[in-house]
């Protein structure tokens, strides 16, 4: 009976932060047409926490797609924006976030995503690995231009590149060379983001 | 009298245009090659719209869903300049717009949507190619010659005159109508073609821009029909559109 009372009163609680949230949400003014962060579906982070792309608005952010046990081309995707990062100012830095989102979401569980960030000693406040449903997976790729295909035997075949959003999750540049010696154009066109948020 | 009946028959068109055919499971022989794949290409059993969809049946949806009316559409799912744009308005289709033409100038996440309205999805490329190697007797007739001439004469013809309607030429073996001929069409996993400049001699770029091996390479270069919808398809973004790429729907049995 009490325990019935309090998950009442706890749900009354939710309710109310729940609105609350939602009031915070609406005084936002809406997504530029073309902004990524629209793009409806449920994603999960290495932590399990659950987060829409809409709640990523604010600061400009690096995002591209991946899958965990991917053996060559992935780990140098994660180089790169390490890579990219380290070109930055330190109080740039300290601001930009990376979303990665796994292709394979039938293998690549909260638990497996956890792996490669520790495996990758990434920052947690900056990086998130996410998972989602197959469907948002197909609709983010075709918004990002990202071309994938499974193999045979359960790897993917997929176009790697670093995708730049500003706060709004408007797509501004976008580089393909992947490696230790960042892309100049594309840092430039981070250090612009940057500094139009400021 | 007579216009009562044409009405009708247009009427039972219509209907016939949202209809599905139930495509035998099988296997066949895609002209595209990739590392990983070896042999024949299975396909399970599915249905396919006979016919591509229509101006007449998108104008429906779009009055239904009017997110996906021009000028509403989200410049994320649909280029602004090109979506419907031979449309007269939004929502309606002018005078010199023929509710029997395949609908063009739709992004693939319109015809995603239009799909799911309808129950269904887009069918897979391996699926198109599969029905689409059929001629009105053989269910691969990939190899006659005269079938290969027959649709780059279509091709020929369809470039100048203006688009025609859906259903005017025979169905194929499996009884679907316009595979080829009229407008090519878009596929669910359209972006799984990864084409590289060249295959042969990939080179160090090439390797980094795609994770893994299994890059695309082409099986049958003879195959001027369906090797003009690869280049088409993987040159594509998903929210482009173009005045001769339509699509139709499918949908997996329960």
């Amino acid at each position: 009976m009490k325990s019935v009372s309090r998950s009442s009163y706890s749900a009354l609680w939710l309710c109310g932060l729940l609105t609350a949230a939602s009031m915070l949400l609406a005084a936002q003014p809406p997504l530029p047409g073309d902004s990524v962060l629209q793009l409806p579906g449920v994603f999960v982070d290495q932590a399990s926490r659950r987060f829409t792309l809409a709640s990523r608005r604010g600061q400009p952010q690096l995002i591209s797609m991946f899958y965990a046990n991917c053996q060559s081309v992935c780990p140098l995707l994660i180089e790169t924006s390490t890579a990219v990062m380290n070109a930055l100012e330190p109080v740039q830095r300290s601001r930009l976030r990376v979303l990665l989102v796994s292709l394979d979401p039938k293998r690549d569980t909260p638990a497996a995503l956890a792996e490669v960030v520790t495996a990758h000693r990434l920052d947690r406040t900056r990086w998130t690995l996410a998972r989602t449903d197959p469907a948002v997976v197909r609709r983010l790729a075709a918004v990002l231009d990202i071309r994938y295909r499974q193999l045979e035997g359960g790897e993917f075949n997929h176009t790697s590149v670093l995708i730049l959003l500003d706060g709004q999750g408007r797509m501004l540049a976008r580089t393909e060379r992947l490696g230790a010696k960042p892309d100049a154009q594309f840092v430039a066109a981070i250090r612009g983001a940057m500094q139009q948020g400021e | 009298m007579r216009p009562a009946v044409l009405a009708l028959g247009l009427l039972v068109a219509a209907a016939q245009g949202s209809g599905y055919q139930r495509i035998p499971a099988g296997e066949y022989h895609s002209v595209l090659k990739y590392e990983d794949l070896k042999g024949n290409r299975a396909v399970t059993a599915f249905e396919l719209n006979t016919q591509p969809v229509t101006n007449g049946e998108f104008l429906k949806f779009v009055k239904l869903h009017r997110e996906w009316q021009r000028g509403r559409a989200l410049p994320l799912y649909a280029e602004p300049n090109g979506y419907l744009s031979h449309w007269q308005t939004p929502a309606s289709l002018g005078s010199e717009v023929s509710a029997q033409q395949p609908v063009t100038r739709v992004s693939w996440f319109a015809a995603t949507a239009y799909c799911e309205a309808q129950g269904a999805r887009l069918p897979t490329w391996s699926e198109w190619e599969y029905v689409a190697a059929a001629d009105e007797t053989h269910r691969d007739a990939r190899q006659e010659s005269a079938w290969r001439e027959q649709i780059l004469a279509w091709y020929a013809q369809s470039a100048g005159a203006g688009l025609g309607v859906v259903g005017r030429r025979a169905p194929n073996v499996y009884g679907i109508h316009d595979l080829h001929g009229l407008v090519w069409e878009w596929t669910e996993d359209y972006s799984a073609m990864l084409v590289s400049a060249d295959n042969r001699s990939q080179s160090e770029a090439d390797r980094a821009r795609f994770c893994g091996a299994g890059a695309l390479a082409v099986d049958d270069r003879e195959n001027y029909p369906v090797m003009m919808r690869v280049a088409l398809l993987s040159s594509l973004r998903g929210a482009d559109s173009t005045s001769s790429l339509g699509f139709r729907c499918a949908r997996s049995l329960k």
